[in-house]
């Protein structure tokens, strides 16, 4: 299983397909509403507060904190079973939204880790998109 | 208000009750049967256990679990046309918000004999449920997933970010967590259909564990250890539910459906992964019911994981949030300590006894065997229960249903 590639977003998703095209430039974007100001994550068409659809794209400055995470030491699927045991985790960005994604640069992940600590995007370039993955500060 | 000769408390309404049951005793058909196939059975034994026929049943519930077009296929292989046909699908809460929901359309007088089914080979076709897959939303296609599915998180792990969470807020541990796993397999080791599917299924080690059993298990997912995850079994059941006029006449005693909640829960930004669709399924059904939390004898929470149990227990008001993990110590879900609360999934639950992928179904089965006094670990007067079905992902995207059952 040399060829397991990463499960990789589809760039044409309606909803989300802005957020991975922005991502070819190492932009990590979220949405804010222009009536209500609230922040929305995962990207829509609609504010989650008011239902209007006069949203803003912003760039994060792409650090968060460590909100839970598991260490995954068992994984059926190919690309993954070959990099366990690694770490998925739920990140709250400085700027409001919560994203999951993997923790990278980290010596023993059964160990290494602890909620609350500080955290910072780091990029996994593919052909038509890059994955943000976080690593410790 | 009194019915014979027990007190109905007043606003409480007595409108539909489980009158047949049955659990498929097979974990494992060998690729045999197909879920339709164990639908049907069970749909037969249950009708028998409640005294009723085919002809009698004029609403279908079905979650579609068994494939074709959910509601129609069903009535079509059994050779039914009921009158009420409901599809709902939210995974293994299904049939918490179908008994809900039968309850609703017995009272409006559009049924009189509801059945549930549930049928699923999941054991036979080597479902890889835990620890396949690349999780992300739930495996629906759409835009959370597409958010979700880069980062391999298995369903397992997905529940291990709660108890992670859960310990980091409050302090629980892993010795806590593992009073459930080992409350419900005292109850599995007590039951003979449990037994033998952790046999089918074969366990490595079938007998009673210990607290350092399940924490000295192997990792799955940290923080969860492999004996606080459920099994993947083959199996189904079937719940025939009637209304006051149908259920005298029938020949087992009614479990009555007090109360029903429903509600969902998915990721927010700045949300509490700890806490569950539970915390608001939970008031509505018991406030339907007019009883409290401290009434409740059998408490039958869907256990595909410790921490599920642990999070729901909390969420239904058991005792406060972030407290579970002191309030479960020193075995105190096992059915002989009944002065200290609720006795937890008494038949073994999806850890040790069945869990073919959805087990909402056994809830109500189990509750109505403790109601009727027919539990290989029978609660000595159990009068009430509450059925609670998480479907989906408790740390990300889910529904709950919780189920308030009684008897006379
Ligand atoms: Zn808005």
């Amino acid at each position: 299983m040399a060829d397991a590639t990463r499960p990789l977003p589809n760039a044409r998703e309606p909803d989300t397909g802005a957020f991975w095209e922005a991502t070819k430039n190492h932009e990590l974007r979220y949405q804010r509403c222009n009536d209500c100001e609230a922040v929305i994550f995962f990207p829509r068409r609609h504010c989650t507060s008011c239902l209007g659809q006069n949203l803003e794209w912003q760039a994060s400055k792409g650090e968060g904190t460590l909100y839970t995470y598991s260490v995954v030491r068992q994984s059926y699927h190919p690309f993954f079973k070959a990099r366990a045991p690694y770490a998925v985790a739920w990140i709250d960005l400085d700027e409001g939204p919560r994203i999951l994604s993997n923790l990278v640069g980290i010596e023993d992940p059964t160990r290494d880790l602890t909620i609350g600590q500080r955290l910072r995007v780091e990029w996994e370039d593919h052909e038509h998109l890059a994955i943000p993955l976080f690593r410790p500060i | 208000m009194s019915e014979n000769g027990r007190s109905v408390k007043s606003g409480q309404t007595r409108d539909a009750a489980i009158v047949g049951i049955h659990e498929f005793p097979s974990r494992d058909v060998e690729g045999q049967l197909s879920p339709l196939q164990i639908k049907a059975e069970c749909a037969a034994r249950a009708l028998e256990d409640a005294g009723l026929s085919l002809g009698d049943v004029d609403a279908i519930y079905d979650a579609g679990e068994a494939g074709g077009m959910a509601g129609l296929g069903i009535s079509e292989y059994l050779g039914i046309r009921p009158n009420v046909i409901d599809t709902t699908m939210v995974g293994g809460s299904s049939y918490e918000f179908h008994a809900a929901h039968a309850k609703r359309a017995i009272a409006a007088g559009k049924a009189k004999v509801a059945l549930l089914s549930y049928g699923s080979t999941a054991h036979s076709n080597a479902f890889a449920i835990g620890v396949g897959g690349h999780g992300g939303g739930g495996g629906m296609p759409g835009p959370a997933d597409n958010m979700e599915r880069f980062c391999g998180m298995t369903l397992v792990s997905n529940y291990a970010m709660v108890a992670h969470r859960h310990m980091h807020e409050y302090g629980t541990t892993s010795e806590q967590l593992a009073e459930i796993s080992v409350a419900t397999r005292l109850h599995a080791m007590r039951n003979p259909e449990a037994v033998q599917a952790m046999r089918a299924l074969e366990f490595m080690d079938i007998r009673e564990t210990t607290i350092q059993d399940v924490v000295s298990s192997r990792m799955i997912a940290d923080p969860l250890h492999l004996l606080e995850c459920c099994m993947i079994s083959d199996g189904g059941g079937a719940v025939v539910i009637a209304s006051p006029e149908v259920a005298r006449d029938c020949a087992t005693p009614p479990v009555w459906i007090l109360g029903g909640g429903e509600a969902t829960k998915y990721p927010e930004n700045g949300g509490d992964i700890t806490t569950s669709a539970a915390a608001q399924s939970g008031p509505v059904a018991f406030a339907e019911a007019g009883v409290s939390p401290d009434e409740i004898d059998i408490a039958m929470i869907y256990d595909s994981f410790s921490i599920t149990v642990l999070t729901l227990l909390e969420d239904l008001g058991f005792c406060k949030k972030g407290e579970g993990g002191s309030w479960v110590e020193g075995g105190r879900l096992r059915f002989d300590r009944p002065s200290d609360g609720p006795a937890l999934n008494t038949d073994g639950g999806g850890l040790s006894s069945n869990h073919p992928g959805m087990r909402g179904i056994f809830l109500l089965i189990e509750a109505a065997r403790q109601l009727r006094g027919q539990s290989c670990s029978q609660v000595e007067g159990a009068s009430l229960a509450v059925a609670h079905g998480n479907g989906g992902m408790l740390g990300s995207r889910h529904c709950a249903g919780t189920v308030i059952l009684g008897r006379d």
